[in-house]
């Protein structure tokens, strides 16, 4: 068959795709942190459940959220929150109708990036030093 | 001239049969979930420690548990609407598509009834 430019919609990237920009990196993370928060839902639940079985039933589930390995995880779960809550709200703005000019857009951008980073610092800091172990 | 009934336009509902109301609800539900979020978040954050104690006690405070509750509930149906949209567009066969949606639907639901009921046996059972 021969070669024939492709629609930018069934070929994302390349010749006849779109040009990258920082944008598109933001939006697919809004999709990869939305499906990250899935699992931090599960294990909201998994502990609330080990709660409701009472003491021993939550000894047993404990394991599962100390320890450093465990931490390292929350903060992946609290980074993918934040930074979902951010980008949600610039979202929201475009919906509303604010901000959806490509300047406006890439300035929204770099601000959510900075809060995120700043506020999951924040946050990682209280989680490793905080007085839970 | 266009073959569609006038009903049809003016409910403006197309071929998907639901209009803007599975993005009318992902909006809602993250404009309620964004507060409870970042409640939850320092909540969690400033729990003195990780005993059964302190986790029990602070689950079944009505001021903890209703948010709670409420939180569960809203961030099952919303990642219910967002998983729901990168099953459709990610997955191409018909079967695995339909077989994955309702899956989520299920595990959703699953995760919804399990959280409230758990945050309801705390909150019920009285102070440890």
């Amino acid at each position: 068959m021969a070669e024939r430019p492709l629609s930018p919609f069934t070929k994302m990237f390349g010749e006849s795709g779109y040009r990258w920009a920082y944008t598109m990196t933001l939006s697919i993370l809004h999709r990869v942190t939305g499906v990250a928060l899935v699992f931090a839902l599960l294990g909201l639940v998994v502990w609330l459940i080990g709660a409701s079985f009472g003491p021993a039933g939550y000894q047993a589930l404990l394991p599962l959220f100390i320890g450093v390995p465990a931490k390292l995880v929350i903060s992946l779960a609290v980074i993918a929150l934040i930074y979902h809550f951010c980008n949600g709200l610039r979202h929201l703005a475009w919906d509303m109708g604010w901000g959806f000019e490509r300047a406006a857009a890439r300035r929204s951008a770099v601000l959510v990036v900075f809060l995120t980073a700043i506020a999951s610092s924040v946050c990682i800091l209280l989680l490793f030093h905080g007085s839970a172990p | 001239m266009s073959l569609r009934a006038p009903l049809a336009r003016a409910l403006n509902h197309g071929a998907a049969h639901d209009g803007t109301h599975h993005w009318m609800v992902q909006r809602v539900t993250a404009l309620a979930i964004a507060p409870l979020a970042i409640w939850l978040l320092f909540a969690l954050l400033s729990l003195p420690d990780s005993s059964y104690a302190t986790a029990a006690r602070w689950i079944q405070h009505s001021w903890n548990a209703v948010p709670l509750s409420l939180l569960v509930l809203l961030a099952s149906w919303h990642g219910w609407l967002g998983m729901q949209m990168v099953i459709e567009d990610y997955i191409d066969t018909f079967l695995s598509k339909t077989a994955l949606l309702l899956l989520s639907a299920f595990v959703f639901a699953l995760l919804a009834a399990s959280g409230v009921y758990a945050v309801l046996r705390v909150a019920l059972r009285g102070v440890p």
